[in-house]
């Protein structure tokens, strides 16, 4: 059984998931590192697939990378660049390794990425996709073959709570829920309130569904403006920018405004977890952890 | 049989009556699968993702959509639409229901054709296994 099934279902405790990085240079070596940096402080982590509509090392050779080297995957499938026979064939290339979290996403659009010109595929959206694992759970491909041994997946999926509909996003995740998703880890956001409202109302109508809302580590105010200009779906309030950008010492302030949210979101019904997003690259990972009462390889 | 054989006979006529009606007000694709009942009539086919279930991640703050910020998120208008129009309640109902992958070989065929045939009623056997399962 995967260990991130294992944490949430058959015990109270919390549970921490990061983003793996992508891989683009650097070869095993490079993933060997991340491994050995992350592994003592989460329970898994995300094998992305072309984060942000851009290339890179594939979702599902990076999660076996991750996993030869110690520490548990949760393999990201999006639905922009892959039809259903190709996402079929992630999850049953998984099963093959041995891979049990699968996480299924709708996906940022092509434009997003580096390569505006691509087509973009979406040929299942991501409730289908989460349907469909759940298909393949039971022994079968979409079209009915015979898929064996059944996958064991703990599939999971991601919800923005922080942009509109707002009430009609407790309703999506349901929808997810029914589909076959146990957990969701959220988009990043900064608006308490509205994150506030998602988990009641989704904890009132599935309380068995983990939520793991998103934290991301930043320097300084800047990635704060790029996220709120450029990435749709992320509203950063100008009092949040402000108040790290008029900061004598904008990192220590970025650092507490995340601390702060982490805390914030563990207070809330149905909340397991935090997702952490590092775009630091320091130390800071690892006082965050601690900060929260985590010691290493204590997961 | 007698029906789709009709349905044969009627399929150019209808094909042009359906898509010189829907196309104007609907900004119909002719995916041959209709769900703008269920959708607060406006056309999931109109969202640059295609997506049959609900908006994506990437609304925008004023509700606009990621991919063309100049037009409101379709999913967003959906949902503004369907309690603003006087559908009836089981249209409403099935907003939030979860359609399947849109069958591509229906493309550009009659959605009322495949309707009264229920050739849209189709589903892949491992979708409708799962679908009876949950009954
Ligand atoms: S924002 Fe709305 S219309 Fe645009 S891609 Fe997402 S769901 Fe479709």
């Amino acid at each position: 059984m995967s260990a991130l099934r294992e944490r949430l279902q058959n015990s109270k405790d919390l549970v921490f998931t990061v983003e793996f990085p992508v891989i683009d240079g650097g070869g095993m070596a490079a993933v060997e590192k991340n491994v050995a940096r992350l592994s003592p402080w989460f329970v898994a982590a995300n094998s992305t697939d072309n984060t942000a509509a851009h290339a890179h090392a594939s979702n599902l050779s990076v999660a076996i990378a991750m996993k030869n080297f110690g520490l548990e995957p949760i393999l990201q499938i999006v639905c922009r660049d892959k039809n259903r026979i190709a996402i079929q064939a992630d999850m049953a290339g998984a099963n093959l390794h041995g891979i049990e979290n699968i996480a299924l996403l709708t996906g940022d659009d092509v434009t997003a990425g580096d390569e505006p010109e691509a087509r973009r595929v979406f040929d299942l959206d991501g409730p289908q996709a989460v349907n469909v694992a759940s298909i393949l759970n039971s022994g079968t491909y979409l079209s009915g073959r015979k898929l064996q041994p059944a996958p064991n997946f703990f599939i999971s999926a991601v919800e923005n709570p922080f942009t509109h509909p707002f009430d009609y996003r407790v309703q999506r995740a349901i929808k997810k829920h029914e589909a076959g998703a146990q957990m969701l880890q959220l988009q990043i956001g900064y608006h308490p309130d509205r994150l506030e409202n998602f988990a009641r109302g989704v904890h009132a109508l599935a309380p068995d569904l983990a939520l793991l809302p998103s934290v991301v580590l930043v320097k300084s105010s800047k990635p704060l403006n790029f996220m709120n200009d450029k990435v749709p779906g992320i509203d950063v309030p100008a009092d949040v920018i402000a108040r790290v950008a008029s900061a004598e010492d904008q990192s220590e302030a970025a650092y507490q405004l995340a601390l702060e949210q982490c805390k914030h979101a563990l207070t809330l019904p149905g909340v397991r977890g935090i997702h952490v997003t590092d775009f630091r690259h320091d130390d800071t990972l690892e006082r965050l952890m601690t900060d929260l009462g985590r010691t290493p390889h204590n997961l | 049989m007698a029906l789709e054989s009709a349905g044969r006979k009627l399929l150019p006529l209808l094909l042009t009556v359906e898509h010189g009606l829907k196309k104007p007000v609907w900004g119909c694709q002719m995916c041959g699968q209709c769900v703008l009942h269920s959708t607060g009539m406006v056309c999931p086919m109109t969202c640059p993702k295609t997506l049959r279930n609900g908006p994506c991640g990437g609304v925008r703050e004023d509700g606009h959509c990621e991919v063309k910020p100049e037009m409101q998120c379709v999913w967003v208008k959906a949902y503004e639409r369907k309690d603003k129009l006087h559908l009836p309640q089981i249209w409403k109902d099935h907003y939030n229901e979860l359609r399947p992958p849109v069958d591509m070989r229906l493309k550009g065929t009659s959605s009322w054709i495949n309707l009264i045939t229920k050739r849209d009623a189709w589903l892949p056997a491992g979708w409708r296994a799962r679908k009876e399962s949950q009954k």
